[in-house]
């Protein structure tokens, strides 16, 4: 047990890690996310098809294929970044579309009759999406893109096998280094993915539940 | 929400004329993009003063006539298939297992399930497959395995769940009332219908399933990506790594496409040939993952006992 708690520094080290590849790759995967699905839904039919073809390719490749281009590939054609960059760049590429199509199904999910209504009591196009549609969709994506942002945290940890020391590599590392302590140090490991993918499950669980009923 | 059409009026010629535009400015742009990228990947580069021929020069594509590289990429495929396969059958197994017990009237069968159940969907894959690789020393085959088994077990376990949940109650009813036990009731009448009804799903779940074999790269299984990349890449020097990765990519694409359609496909087919009246179409697109979601959370709230998370 003390010999555990003498590497809770290390432990928290790379979880840290693992913590700033979360929110930063988070944030650029909704952003990135979010501008795919306006093009998904758009009236410009190239953007539409550039979309889809998007969301289609990156969803069916390999995370590991994907950190193989940026940390092999891409060095090799000249890109010389530093492998915890590269790991934002593969982590946002994978997660954008499954944002995209998060909020699409939102949007998708909200009744044609809603906007049928709002349009024969006479609002605008302006008035329309914004004071009946958008309010109604937003609620019914954040579920699913909590759920997008679990499966990120778990992914982070394929960014252990490509260089960046974060929470799985620190583990490995520590369990090489450690053999007589190896269950301890994976549970505690697995401990700490716990502690951020099970309380938002929940809450997803939760929001997900309150708003199906309601609907 | 579909089409967006009633959001405004009918577009004018005028109207129409504009998007088209702009349809057409947004596609060269996006062509324009897509041509520059294959320019310079194929522009010749000099790194340290060596002149390196560009990427689709023939220098770095000629292995690929040679047959043997060829059955060396298909041991690759074939090991990834192996492992899925494996992985597949032993995660539906389990997943209908845990389905059952996840859905068992007896309150200290169904809340510890539930717990393992969190405590495997919210581990990343990685994790469990070092896990039994250190502790169980399985070797690298079976520590993908068996961590892909207990991950999408859960996941499938929870999809058949919903899939009961969703039944009308009037099945159960009907098997109880011509004297089937429950557990006859279960297997013979509402499994049965459940697994239909979810097949979409789960095959959209064993797509991940597949793509998460790659895993195997990271704790030394020789799947397609390390065996292509790692094993050929460094036989035939890093001269070859961009086509290596070129031919990866395409042979993934290319199973992942057609299993992704194939659920799809599956999809409309049970959606139009299903039940009427009910709750509705209940798949609607089972390679989106907001769709699992959904299903559990009606899945939830359908079960009785308010202790069922």
């Amino acid at each position: 047990m003390e010999q555990l708690w003498s590497l809770m520094p290390t432990f928290l080290e790379g979880f840290r890690v693992t913590l700033i590849l979360l929110a930063v790759s988070g944030v650029s995967a909704l952003v990135l996310g979010t501008l795919i699905a306006a093009m998904r839904i758009s009236p410009v039919g190239a953007l539409r098809v550039f979309a889809a073809f998007w969301t289609e390719i990156a969803r069916n490749t390999p995370l590991t294929l994907v950190f193989i281009f940026t940390a092999f590939v891409m060095p090799m054609l000249g890109v010389r970044l530093p492998y915890l960059i590269l790991a934002f760049i593969a982590l946002t590429y994978y997660t954008s579309p499954f944002v995209a199509e998060a909020l699409r199904s939102g949007i998708n999910g909200v009744p044609v009759g809603q906007a049928e209504a709002a349009r024969s009591i006479g609002l605008g196009f302006g008035q329309t999406v914004s004071l009946v549609v958008l309010p109604q969709a937003f609620r019914m994506t954040i579920p699913p893109l909590i759920n997008v942002f679990i499966a990120l945290t778990k992914n982070t940890s394929v960014a252990g096998g490509f260089f960046v020391v974060e929470l799985f590599a620190t583990t490995r590392q520590l369990a090489n280094d450690n053999g007589n302590i190896v269950i301890q140090i994976l549970l505690t490991a697995a401990a700490l993915y716990l502690v951020i993918t099970v309380p938002l499950g929940f809450l997803a669980g939760q929001l997900e539940k309150r708003w199906v009923v309601r609907r | 929400m579909t089409g967006a059409s009633v959001l405004f009026d009918a577009p004018g010629p005028r109207a129409r004329r504009l998007s088209l535009i702009f349809s057409i400015v947004a596609g060269l742009l996006i062509l324009g993009a897509a041509v520059w990228v294959i320019m310079t990947l194929a522009a010749p580069r000099t790194s340290g003063g060596i002149n390196l021929p560009g990427m689709f020069d023939g220098s770095r594509w000629n292995i690929f006539t040679d047959p043997a590289v060829w059955g060396f990429i298909a041991e690759g495929i074939v090991a990834t298939l192996q492992a899925a396969a494996v992985a597949a059958v032993g995660a539906i197994a389990l997943g209908i297992l845990l389905s059952l017990l996840r859905s068992s009237l007896i309150p200290w069968v169904r809340i510890p399930t539930a717990w393992v159940i969190e405590f495997f969907r919210g581990m990343p894959v990685l994790l469990m497959m070092l896990f039994i690789l250190l502790v169980a020393s399985t070797g690298a085959f079976w520590a993908v395995v068996i961590a892909l088994i207990l991950y999408n077990g859960t996941l499938i376990g929870e999809i058949l769940r919903a899939g009961l949940a969703a039944l009308p109650k009037g099945q159960r009813e009907a098997a109880l009332s011509v004297g089937m036990r429950e557990f006859q009731s279960k297997m013979l009448v509402e499994f049965p219908q459940a697994f239909r009804q979810m097949l979409p799903i789960i095959v959209a779940q064993l797509v991940v399933l597949l793509k998460d074999t790659s895993l195997g790269y990271i704790v030394g299984y020789n799947e397609i990506i390390r065996n292509n990349i790692n094993n050929l890449g460094s036989f035939y020097g890093n001269r070859y790594l961009f086509s290596l990765f070129v031919v990866t990519l395409a042979i993934y694409l290319t199973i992942n496409l057609l299993l992704s359609w194939f659920a799809r496909w599956l999809a409309r087919r049970t959606a139009s040939g299903g039940r009427k009246g009910g709750r509705g179409r209940f798949v609607e697109d089972p390679t989106n993952p907001a769709t699992l979601l959904h299903v559990e959370a009606k899945a939830d709230t359908a079960s009785e006992g308010p202790d069922a998370r």
